[in-house]
């Protein structure tokens, strides 16, 4: 899910720098003293859930959960997720550099959506039905971050279209995993703890 | 399971992969300031030539850095690993002089070199970022960040994230060990999706518990929302010498680049 350096062509790289900067404002901009422990907590954690790996058939695949980093962090998902991206990038040699805007607005714009979507529907109805909704978060953001990067592709060049399209049907198992888990997870912090849908951000609208 | 990103030898680390080489010895704002120089210039070339020499710069710094080369080749492998499919389709979209031909579909040598070239830039930027930002101590990195005047928010939850991964990756271990003694084998079923969901779900809210206990610490020692960072940094003489090498050598990458419509 993530693009290289050297891929992209310069308009579709700085086009997305400067949306990525526009949602790391947001997100910074609520995130106060008492935001920042929890906020960071949380980051570690989904970075840490990340690198889970889930079978499915004889594979396993690694997890994204930016609809549940959403649903979670709200507007903090976009500094959050992108700390995660740095570090992958500097320390793990996964993702790159010149990038990391378009890979933060590729993988923290969904999850905001997700949030702003959804959200509601999560944090209000019942915990069986949260957990539905949270499900369809999940596939809805996994959908339109793998959209996010084939679109990036394709607005570099035609002949990336195959390549695009590759990455979009690869991830529809991946969507159905991300949608149950998502699900799953939100169903127990709404029985254990409901306030963590509030810890990090206000209540979704 | 945890993937290999993070392995056991690199547990003393806090799970990152540091090292003492002679790059640990410069300034670590100008580190990251050459890193991203570097990225911005090699990002801009296209002529293989320069791209080669590129990754010929970036793979010098290797020595210099101290980190393993076995373990960040293989970083750089899993990166690669990661495009192949992408890049292996170029040669077949992109239009142009035919090399061959599969089940009438022309692969064109224009696409094969567009391939090559992503896979030469991407190659490089990584593996001098690795060698000049990813050697240092991540709390160095938060430092510096903060005396190049990130913002201060975004620094803090950066500290965070970073003292707390490997705690959080501990718990999860502990969590997938009490699993794995009650019996749990995942495979592909709903059974293992939502015990997986649930796990995922309890660390985040232990998270949430363990946070409320460090704010509530963090305020109990009077903090005010201002981390006292203690670094300081200098630059001297070898950093100023280091600077003009590198950048030279840059600018030279980027002469190559140009040496046609130069000459």
């Amino acid at each position: 899910m993530h693009i290289v350096d050297g891929a992209l062509s310069n308009p579709v790289v700085i086009a997305g720098t400067v949306l990525a900067v526009g949602g790391m404002a947001m997100g910074l901009k609520k995130l106060t003293l008492e935001r920042i422990p929890a906020t960071g907590i949380l980051a570690a954690s989904f970075f840490v859930a990340s690198l889970i790996h889930v079978p499915i058939g004889p594979s396993s695949v690694h997890l994204i959960l930016n609809g549940l980093a959403g649903l979670i962090l709200g507007w903090a998902a976009f500094p959050a997720l992108f700390v995660g991206l740095l570090l992958q990038a500097v320390f793990f040699g996964f993702g790159g550099f010149t990038v990391l805007g378009v890979n933060t607005l590729n993988i923290a714009g969904p999850a905001v959506l997700a949030w702003l979507i959804f959200g509601p529907m999560v944090e209000r109805s019942s915990p069986r039905n949260g957990a539905i909704w949270a499900g369809i978060g999940g596939a809805f953001a996994t959908a339109t971050t793998t959209l996010g990067v084939a679109f990036s592709l394709m607005l570099t060049g035609d002949e990336f279209i195959p390549a695009a399209k590759l990455v979009f049907f690869a991830h529809i198992p991946i969507m159905v995993i991300e949608a149950l888990l998502t699900g799953a997870a939100v169903y127990l912090v709404r029985k254990v703890r409901p306030d963590l849908f509030t810890a990090v951000k206000e209540p979704a609208e | 399971m945890v993937q290999r990103l993070i392995s056991a030898d690199e547990a003393t680390a806090g799970g990152f992969p540091f090292a003492y080489g002679y790059l640990s010895r410069l300034d670590p704002r100008l580190r990251i300031v050459l890193a991203a120089s570097f990225a911005v210039a090699v990002v801009a070339l296209s002529d293989l030539v320069a791209l080669s020499g590129a990754v010929l710069l970036a793979a010098c710094l290797l020595p210099l850095s101290g980190l393993p080369a076995k373990r960040t080749f293989k970083r750089m492998a899993g990166m690669d690993g990661f495009i192949i499919f992408t890049l292996i389709l170029l040669p077949f979209s992109v239009s142009g002089t035919p090399i061959f031909t599969v089940f009438g579909i022309h692969a064109s040598w224009e696409g094969l070199w567009q391939a090559v070239e992503i896979a030469l830039t991407a190659n490089a930027v990584i593996l001098a970022l690795m060698c000049l930002v990813g050697s240092m101590q991540p709390v160095t990195m938060g430092h510096a960040l903060h005396a190049l005047k990130a913002p201060p928010q975004l620094v803090q939850l950066l500290m965070f994230t970073i003292r707390y991964i490997e705690t959080l990756r501990s718990e999860y271990l502990r969590l997938r060990g009490a699993m794995k003694m009650r019996g749990f084998k995942p495979g592909t079923n709903w059974h293992t999706y939502r015990s997986f969901g649930y796990l995922v779900g309890m660390m985040l809210v232990r998270a949430l518990e363990r946070s409320e206990r460090v704010l509530g610490a963090m305020k109990c020692r009077g903090f005010t929302g201002r981390f006292v960072l203690l670094e300081d940094f200098r630059m001297r003489a070898q950093d100023w010498a280091f600077a003009a090498l590198f950048l030279g050598a840059t600018v030279l990458l980027i002469l190559i680049e140009l040496r046609h419509v130069l000459a």
